[in-house]
């Protein structure tokens, strides 16, 4: 019963990090950047949500408040992509790089501004009622099971997209080769902004997930969650789009395992102690495809 | 020998009625000082088979490289179909009607067979992502539209059977050979071939040479070439282009070409062409 509470834990926790995850390693499939303003779309998608799920504030309906909130995210990420990384499109990565770590900070930066320091309590219960389910003898609330039932139906419904359709398949041929792919007729433009539309509405489920689970938002709660959806995506492999499925699952169960121990305070330190083993036994992470040298 | 001139292209007897489908008047490209393209002038008919030869680094690829607008040049202009290529893009160029292979060949590797045709295929699909979200009719039509399109232009080359195969693991040769299907999955009008038969040992490069006639038979489009294997230019080519140093040194038939003396001095050197 210790057991299957914390393996719940571990599952709904490495939902959201697989969530996040998801949006780092597709963008980085695509375009080679880590966007480091990914983890700051999460926090400006809670305060979207807090904002209009809360009484004191907008007091909307959850159908409504998760729209905005998944289409909130979307539309900051293709203005970022426009204003802030297109015109860098021929630039050196690192500018790039530098320019998502600006980004990130402004996005923090403008939060503060407007929405103060103090971190809001988000309205967990008007998302997901309270309550919960009993399975044998086990208890199980809503917002985990929730949470990774919804993780795992929108992993499908990516899946499929990236599978089946035809974006999907020009956002697959654009990553193995940009350049080919234009030849063939295919506008990259579109393909990217798609990318991180696509990255930033898997987010924007992430932040209203992550709020239902730990409802505490506060302008930088996209550094830690975002730091640890990186190492997720890394320890899958980056570029990978199971890869980052399953390393945030594995970094979730990690730290739930770790806490389950006895040792909470330790488990962001074994996030990084296996991050560390990762890259120095398979660099390519567990799904990653070995680097081949361009001829 | 020197035919500068654009108004006088050696268009084949069938194509001398219709316009042609590229025109390139005094093309050049400089990269920094360097003058890697300079003043070439071509006119490909219809239907045309053209070949571009050279020596290595004589700018065959950059010339492709100009036609379908990695490169922008630095004077001159292109003619597609008679609209001028000037404010194109790569995509808008593709779209326009040109399509290519390259030298060294660059699939999707890590797509299957199928994927890559339909990839040249995305934009005759004609779905929106709500379509294919909600699975509504013109998702499933359009796919299988494009599918059987795929399957038809796979069976030029009895690829069918490999459709699901990954384009990675397929040989050598049929990597060449997806290539050309891929890039005839975007309809074009010009096929643009970079060293079609490279790596292929000669009972393949006959096969490839029946092939190439057949694809400008069937779908009566033109088709340029890079080769260096002289048994598939002269084979195939009804008109030849002699690139070196970046510039035009002859153009004409296969017969002239071969006893050109400028051509062979290019080749074998000055002074070597008697013994050629």
């Amino acid at each position: 019963m210790f057991f299957v509470s914390h393996l719940v834990n571990g599952l709904q926790l490495g939902s959201i990090y697989a969530l996040v995850a998801l949006g780092y390693t597709m963008v980085y499939g695509i375009i080679k950047l880590l966007n480091f303003a990914h983890g700051d779309f999460i926090m400006v998608g809670g305060y979207i949500a807090l904002f209009s799920l809360s009484t004191t504030f907008f007091g909307l309906p959850p159908a409504v408040a998760v729209v905005l909130t998944i289409v909130g995210c979307m539309l900051l990420a293709v203005v970022v992509e426009k204003l802030a990384y297109r015109p860098l499109r021929n630039a050196p990565r690192i500018s790039v790089l530098i320019t998502a770590i600006g980004v990130s900070l402004l996005l923090q930066n403008l939060a503060q501004y407007f929405f103060g320091a103090t971190p809001m309590n988000f309205p967990t219960h008007l998302l997901i009622p309270a309550g919960g389910i009993t399975m044998g003898d086990v208890f199980v609330a809503y917002t985990p099971l929730i949470t990774i039932i919804a993780a795992l139906i929108s992993m499908v419904i990516l899946t499929y997209l990236v599978q089946r359709t035809k974006l999907g398949k020009a956002m697959r041929a654009v990553s193995e080769d940009t350049e080919a792919a234009q030849l063939m007729g295919i506008n990259v433009n579109t393909i990217i902004t798609f990318t991180f539309a696509v990255g930033a509405g898997l987010a924007g489920i992430g932040a209203l997930l992550y709020g239902a689970g730990y409802p505490r938002i506060e302008h930088t709660l996209g550094v830690m969650l975002g730091l640890m959806a990186f190492v997720a995506a890394v320890v899958g492999g980056i570029g990978s789009i199971p890869g980052a499925m399953i390393g945030g699952f594995a970094i979730g169960l990690v730290e739930a395992l770790v806490t389950a121990l006895g040792f909470s305070e330790w488990r962001i330190g074994a996030v990084f102690l296996i991050l560390i083993i990762v890259l120095m036994v398979r660099p390519t992470g567990i799904m990653g495809r070995s680097m081949m040298e361009k001829v | 020998m020197v035919n500068n001139d654009p108004k006088a292209p050696l268009l084949p007897e069938r194509d001398k009625e219709r316009n042609p489908v590229l025109e390139c008047v005094g093309l050049g490209i400089d990269f920094g000082g360097l003058t890697a393209v300079d003043d070439f002038n071509i006119t490909i008919g219809a239907t045309e088979i053209c070949g571009l030869i050279g020596p290595n680094g004589a700018g065959k690829t950059t010339v492709f490289n100009l036609l379908t607008k990695v490169y922008q040049p630095t004077r001159g202009s292109i003619y597609l179909d008679g609209k001028d290529t000037k404010h194109m893009n790569t995509v808008r160029a593709n779209k326009a009607g040109i399509a290519r292979t390259f030298q060294n060949i660059r699939l999707f590797k890590g797509l299957t067979v199928m994927e890559n045709v339909l990839i040249g295929l995305h934009n005759e699909m004609d779905y929106r992502l709500g379509g294919a979200l909600f699975r509504l009719p013109n998702y499933w039509k359009a796919e299988r539209i494009a599918r059987e399109r795929a399957l038809e232009l796979l069976s030029i080359f009895d690829m069918q059977d490999f459709a699901e195969h990954k384009s990675g693991s397929l040989p050598y040769g049929s990597q060449r050979r997806l290539e050309i299907v891929r890039a005839l999955a975007t309809n074009p009008t010009l096929l643009l071939l970079d060293e079609p038969a490279a790596g292929m040992n000669p009972a393949e490069t006959d096969d490839l040479m029946s092939n190439i006639k057949k694809i400008q038979e069937t779908f009566q489009i033109a088709i340029l070439l890079i080769e260096h294997d002289m048994s598939l230019v002269m084979g195939v080519c009804e008109g030849i282009a002699v690139l070196n140093y970046g510039k035009l040194i002859a153009k004409g038939t296969p017969a002239e070409i071969q006893n050109n003396p400028k051509v062979i001095e290019a080749y074998l050197g000055a002074g070597g062409g008697d013994d050629a």
